[in-house]
């Protein structure tokens, strides 16, 4: 089974998850910048963090044979600090780099003015740079949030299928599948999905147009979650071509949208030539200095 | 006129379209069939101005950075260095860009850091630990610029302690080491790696 998880925040995980996640078949992965858990006061921390997932983690990534890229965008938490909005300013400066796959994550949180200014400027800044958008639906008020959020994309001038809409459940999965956006499920403990669930849903929806993550951050959450939902299919019937799909063609049909999924690179032997090395000689060592 | 084309024309014109061009330079070019990193190096020589305000350009340029760009960016120094009609050389202006790129733990960007502009403009003692980093890592030293030519004592003895060292936890000690220990017989620290 080979897995692309589109929503996964590795700097929150550890070696040893990648080790397990290459294991598991994950090659591939999208890492979008998100709120930290600790609110940020300045512009330079955002920089420094988005430095850190277009830089070292692909770096470290590609040293357990995986293929990281990245979504670059102000969250909605922090679109309410009027000390992180300078951040809008500095995304064109990174939207235009190769490893960014998607302007995201955006969307609303508490649903206040200024998130949706900013979640607006930002499907702008999407347009403008040719990318897809990667929006998450909030925890609070999710049925209402989602229909906004499928008003304000259809609002932005972004063509639907550019648009993957992230955290959908039973409740709000039925507003997103009618509006051509792409829909993404999280599978995650207690407050997300889980496989079986996720199961029911895509017999109830089909294939189309679905994605599968883990979202696996800093809170309880498992960055094998992907492969659990591969089983789950499998288990009630969903054939290994339907696994590939879900878990594999479509993450890749909608981040190749962008033009810098370097697709080549994707097939099954990517752990083999991911691998920063030196004619054969690992660099894995430079992790330990 | 091709993006490329467009690109180099516009930033010999206006010397800030660097930043623009910079980042997305290589998937253009790579559209178009030219090697994206010639084209970002290329970008940075065609920048007008004098060797102070060209030198803070590439230092932002590769502080703006992701790795890939940053690459570029030590790679183009060499080439930056060595002046021609329409530009100065930036001398040892930009090792702070090298600097930085020692103390990450990304193999690439130290290995490209140890090029001709490291042996060149870096003095000693951090070229000195640039070598040791790069053998710690597993960096092959043949990528290291001007290793016989700089290769000293106190370098021999750097190396000569890190197998020491190694030998003394049960680890193998990296084939490269011999390329600084070898042909010293003048110092007591030549002595067998086995
Ligand atoms: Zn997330």
């Amino acid at each position: 089974m080979r897995i692309f998880d589109p929503h996964i925040h590795m700097t929150s995980r550890t070696t040893e998850d990648y080790e397990r996640m290459y294991s598991a078949g994950v090659r591939a992965l999208v890492e979008p910048s998100f709120w930290l858990g600790q609110p940020r006061t300045s512009v330079g921390t955002f920089c420094d963090y988005f430095d850190a997932i277009l830089g070292w983690e692909p770096f470290r990534a590609s040293q357990f044979g995986i293929a990281h890229f990245a979504t670059i965008g102000l969250n909605p938490k922090e679109a309410n600090d009027p000390r992180c909005r300078e951040v809008l300013d500095v995304l064109p400066r990174y939207l235009e780099k190769d490893r960014v796959v998607a302007v995201g994550e955006l969307g609303y949180d508490s649903m206040t003015p200024e998130e949706e200014e900013v979640f607006e400027a930002q499907l702008a800044l999407a347009v403008t740079h040719e990318l897809p958008a990667l929006v998450h639906t909030p925890h609070r008020d999710k049925l209402a949030g989602t229909r906004r959020t499928i008003d304000v994309v259809n609002a932005s001038g972004l063509e639907p299928g550019r648009v993957l809409v992230d955290h959908l459940n039973e409740v709000t999965v039925g507003e997103v599948a009618g509006s051509g956006c792409w829909m993404g499920f999280s599978i995650y403990p207690d407050t997300k999905m889980d496989p079986h669930r996720m199961v029911a849903i895509l017999k109830e929806y089909g294939l189309e147009r679905i994605v599968v993550n883990s979202a696996a951050d800093w809170g309880r959450s498992d960055p094998l979650l992907t492969l659990r939902t591969g089983e789950a299919m499998r288990a009630a019937g969903f054939s290994v071509d339907d696994v590939d799909r879900v878990l594999w063609r479509n993450p890749v049909e909608f981040y190749r949208q962008s033009g810098r999924l370097e697709i080549d690179d994707l097939d099954e032997t990517v752990g083999a030539v991911a691998g920063a090395t030196f004619e054969g000689n690992s660099v894995l060592r430079g992790s330990r200095d | 006129m091709t993006w490329t084309e467009e690109a180099l024309r516009t930033v010999q014109e206006d010397a800030s379209h660097v930043h623009v061009a910079f980042p997305g330079a290589a998937r253009r070019a790579r559209a178009e069939g030219v090697d994206g990193e010639r084209l970002r190096i290329d970008l940075l020589l065609a920048l007008p101005g004098d060797a102070d305000a060209v030198a803070a350009l590439v230092q932002e340029v590769y502080e703006h950075g992701d790795s890939a760009e940053k690459l570029a960016v030590l790679r183009a120094l060499p080439e930056l260095d060595h002046p021609t009609d329409r530009r100065e050389a930036v001398g040892d202006r930009l090792l702070p860009v090298v600097r930085d790129a020692l103390r990450t733990n990304d193999t690439r960007l130290v290995a490209a850091a140890m090029g001709p502009y490291a042996r060149t403009h870096l003095e000693d003692t951090a070229w000195r630990q640039g070598v040791v980093k790069a053998l710690f890592t597993g960096i092959p030293l043949a990528m290291v610029d001007g290793l016989d030519a700089r290769r000293d004592d106190t370098l021999v003895r750097m190396v000569s302690d890190f197998a020491d060292e190694r030998r003394a936890a049960g680890r193998e000690v990296p084939a490269d080491a011999w390329l600084v220990l070898v042909d010293t017989p003048s110092t007591h620290h030549g002595r067998s790696l086995r």
